[in-house]
């Protein structure tokens, strides 16, 4: 199987490649040898590091980090940037009008057993209109090329996306290493992040918020896996970092309890998923959260982002509709595709995908970071047999989807570079007032020769993404 | 304005990395000794463990211990809450926890630490590199200070991290001077014998001042100076006296700060205002050793107070 690859071969090197190349071309490869050491050193140094669940050694690992960039061109970027945005735009549109109105369904294009019985459907959110009409402040829209003009949206992660400390850290990691290359490339800034995310969330603040709003970022504490991008984002912002033991409810509005007494929160950027927010509305189980703070949000006293109930909007089961979605909310047709998906709740297509199992990837609807999937192509005979009994067990909990030929990128290694598969998150912010996309993303890279799974606790790694900033 | 949360943990950071240098001059204090002078040795190595203040924790009989074993154990047990590794480990989670109150390079320092230290005492400890060891750790714990001093903010963080640092060494500086305060008696019989000699200057070893001590007393070693400087030298930087100066200074700085005066700030100038007015014969007076107790416990009560005032949790 041949796939595109994003630099192009030597023969025929892509346009946005060239000056990196050449550039390439006349490093010495000792040199380069060291620095992707370094690299490792620099991450080490510090603590970037991700926790991965299950696994008692690594407590504390890094995401390994490849010293050649992903670079996509300006025109290539505007295609992306628009079409990322249109459906961040849909994807709103859709939360707002499913939690009150529902006109999707009276419309007929949506089945309503897609919210009945659906775990990600929020009842508690219906008739709310989160200030400002904003349920989605974040949005990890996952992206895959399969050629030159193939983009294909892969997944919207409309709850708690996470992977832009990286894509910042990598950057850094990138000018410390290799500033002669910033120094001749124009390469487009993604520095800014943390202040348009602090600007959209300000922008989102309860309407009787006057001066400026507070926002404190949320987490579930330091031995969450993405513990440390939550401290990155929240020292970046500017912002404090509060546990749920941090918060309680004083005077009708969310306070966090600091050294001056009870200091009132206007908008929490939370990184606690929706079931542990408030243990009084959701799991009582939960003390990750902030007791009574679901009332106080419909009280339209603090902003909560992303809204509770979003994940109704990045449901698998959903992903399917998503291009009419885009058309009934915008009234235009989608600039980025989506994967063609075989709802294996439907008898026919449930027939189709047990017969073509090794050909397909099987995801599980609810399930993310890559657990619980089958890729078809790579799994054993036994594997697949294994995974066709849960698939008719449980049918409507799996889609099914053609293998993409990923487009791969090259990656170095001490004997040269290799071609590996990747992917790219771009991350939009939906505001009050507008949405702001940092130009590239997180881009991550299967190390693994061959393999198609990207995903860092499946041993995937990222790569700094350059947009240029001229054709 | 800080969550109470953070402030505890920067307070805690900075207590813990205080700690973790403090047990290793100690047991460098415990291995000098050992190398050097003439007297009787046996009680060296049982008396490191009291002054490091974990002789109730040690599974084994302490009058036992021998250098290995409390190397060991002082150095990278990890059932040892006050061995120097339990202590970068704690320090470094305490600063994960509050990341966002620190500087970059503060955090990278204490992380550089902490992989330094973990890595350097992964292995069970060869005596003959003990002291590169502790070499080791004196100089990244300098680092962690180096960062801090210059790149914090002088605001209420930087306060609660001097706090957690003055605590913990007056704390340390009293106990020390505790489990050797016979030593420290004066007594005629005693005077100029090597002996005792030997014993101060490892009393002022181990908190760093055999050096300074003699630019104020030139070689007049005798127990009267010894503790006088210990307690009530206002320049000396692990005195009594000075830490509860800064105590004193950084809850005033602290109060100006959120404009608001608290009851710790009264704890703190009573402990200050009882050390400003004794001298030593009034110290020897009330007996050294129930003079050292009483100041650890008002220090106790004073940590207490700070963790109630500001919220701590």
């Amino acid at each position: 199987m041949s796939y595109f690859d994003e630099m192009g071969t030597s023969e025929n090197l892509r346009d946005p490649y060239a000056a990196y190349s050449s550039w390439l071309q006349r490093q010495d490869n000792e040199a380069l040898i060291r620095k992707h050491h370094d690299a490792e050193q620099v991450f080490r140094r510090t603590g970037i590091t991700f926790a991965v669940y299950g696994q008692e050694e690594a407590e504390e690992r890094l995401i390994p980090f490849d010293i050649v960039p992903r670079i996509i061109s300006a025109r290539e970027w505007r295609r992306l940037s628009q079409g990322i945005e249109q459906r961040v735009i849909a994807i709103n549109a859709f939360l707002e009008d499913i939690y009150s109105k529902q006109e999707i369904i009276k419309a007929g294009i949506l089945p309503e057993s897609i919210i009945a019985g659906n775990e990600a459907f929020l009842p508690e959110m219906m008739n709310f209109r989160p200030p400002r009409g904003v349920y989605t402040h974040i949005i990890g829209t996952d992206i895959v090329r399969t050629g030159p003009d193939e983009f294909y949206v892969l997944e919207d992660n409309a709850r708690t996306p996470s992977g832009v400390s990286y894509m910042l850290e990598n950057r850094s990691a990138m000018l410390r290493l290799f500033p002669e290359l910033f120094r001749k490339n124009r390469i487009r800034n993604v520095e800014n992040y943390p202040q348009l995310l602090r600007q959209s969330l300000e922008s989102v603040a309860p309407p009787e918020c006057n001066g400026k709003p507070t926002v404190a970022v949320l987490t579930p504490g330091i031995f969450n896996s993405a513990y440390f991008e939550h401290a990155f984002l929240a020292d970046s912002m500017g912002v404090d970092l509060v546990e749920g033991s941090d918060l309680q409810v004083t005077d009708g509005r969310i306070c966090m309890r600091t050294t001056e007494g009870m200091k009132p929160i206007d908008v929490i950027y939370r990184r606690v998923d929706d079931d542990f927010l408030d243990p009084l509305t959701f799991n009582p189980d939960s003390v990750l959260g902030a007791p009574g703070i679901f009332d106080v949000y419909r009280a339209g006293r603090i902003t909560i982002a992303n809204a509770p109930g979003t994940g109704i909007a990045d449901d698998k089961a959903l992903y399917t509709y998503m291009p009419d979605i885009v058309q009934f909310y915008t009234g235009s047709k989608p600039i980025l595709k989506n994967v063609p998906t075989w709802r294996c709740s439907e008898e026919d297509s449930l027939a189709y995908v047990l017969d073509h199992l090794d050909e397909l990837v099987v995801k599980e609807v609810h399930g993310s970071g890559g657990y619980g999937m089958l890729v078809g192509p790579t799994a054993t005979k036994e594997e697949r047999e294994e995974f066709g009994k849960k698939l008719r067990k449980h049918p409507d909990n799996y889609i099914a989807q053609p293998t993409l030929s990923l487009s791969t990128c090259p990656i170095f290694t001490e004997s040269g570079l290799a071609p590996r598969h990747v992917d790219l998150r771009p991350f939009a912010l939906m505001g009050g007032d507008k949405v702001r996309i940092v130009p590239g993303g997180l881009t991550r890279v299967a190390l693994k020769e061959g393999s198609l799974v990207v995903n860092s606790s499946q041993g995937g790694g990222t790569k700094d993404t350059w947009v240029l900033d001229d054709d | 304005m800080l969550l109470g949360r953070t402030a505890s943990g920067l307070y805690w950071l900075f207590r813990y990395i205080e700690r973790a240098e403090n047990v290793a001059r100690i047991v460098d204090t415990g291995a000098h000794v050992a190398l050097t002078g003439d007297a009787d040795k046996s009680d060296v190595w049982p008396s490191v463990l009291r002054s490091a203040g974990v002789d109730q924790t040690y599974a084994a009989n302490v009058d036992d211990a021998a250098e290995a074993d409390v190397a060991e154990y002082l150095l990278r047990d990890r059932n040892n809450p006050s061995s120097v590794l339990s202590c970068i480990e704690n320090a470094r989670s305490n600063g994960r926890m509050v990341r966002t109150a620190i500087t970059r390079e503060v955090w990278e320092s204490l992380n550089e630490t902490w992989m330094t230290i973990k890595d350097g005492l992964s292995k069970p400890i060869d005596l003959d590199t003990l002291i590169d060891h502790i070499d080791e750790i004196k100089r990244q714990v300098a680092q962690i200070r180096g960062t801090f001093h210059g790149t914090m903010l002088r605001d209420d963080r930087y306060s609660f991290c001097r706090l957690g640092t003055y605590s913990e060494r007056l704390d340390n500086t009293a106990r020390i001077m505790d489990v050797k305060y016979f030593v420290l008696l004066p007594s005629a019989s005693w005077v100029g014998t090597s002996l005792d000699n030997h014993q101060w200057r490892s009393i002022l070893r181990s908190v760093s001042a055999h050096r300074s001590f003699s630019f104020i007393y030139g070689t007049d070693f005798n127990s009267t100076n010894i503790s006088e400087f210990l307690i009530l030298n206002r320049s000396m930087p692990r005195s009594l006296i000075y830490c509860a100066e800064r105590l004193d200074k950084t809850l005033g700085y602290l109060a100006e700060h959120y404009n608001q005066s608290q009851d710790c700030d009264e704890t703190a100038h009573n402990l200050l205002l009882r050390l400003r007015a004794l001298d030593m014969d009034q110290i020897f007076e009330i007996g050294l050793h129930d003079f050292l107790q009483e100041t650890i416990q008002q220090n106790n009560a004073l940590s207490t107070q700070i963790a109630t005032d500001y919220n701590f949790d």
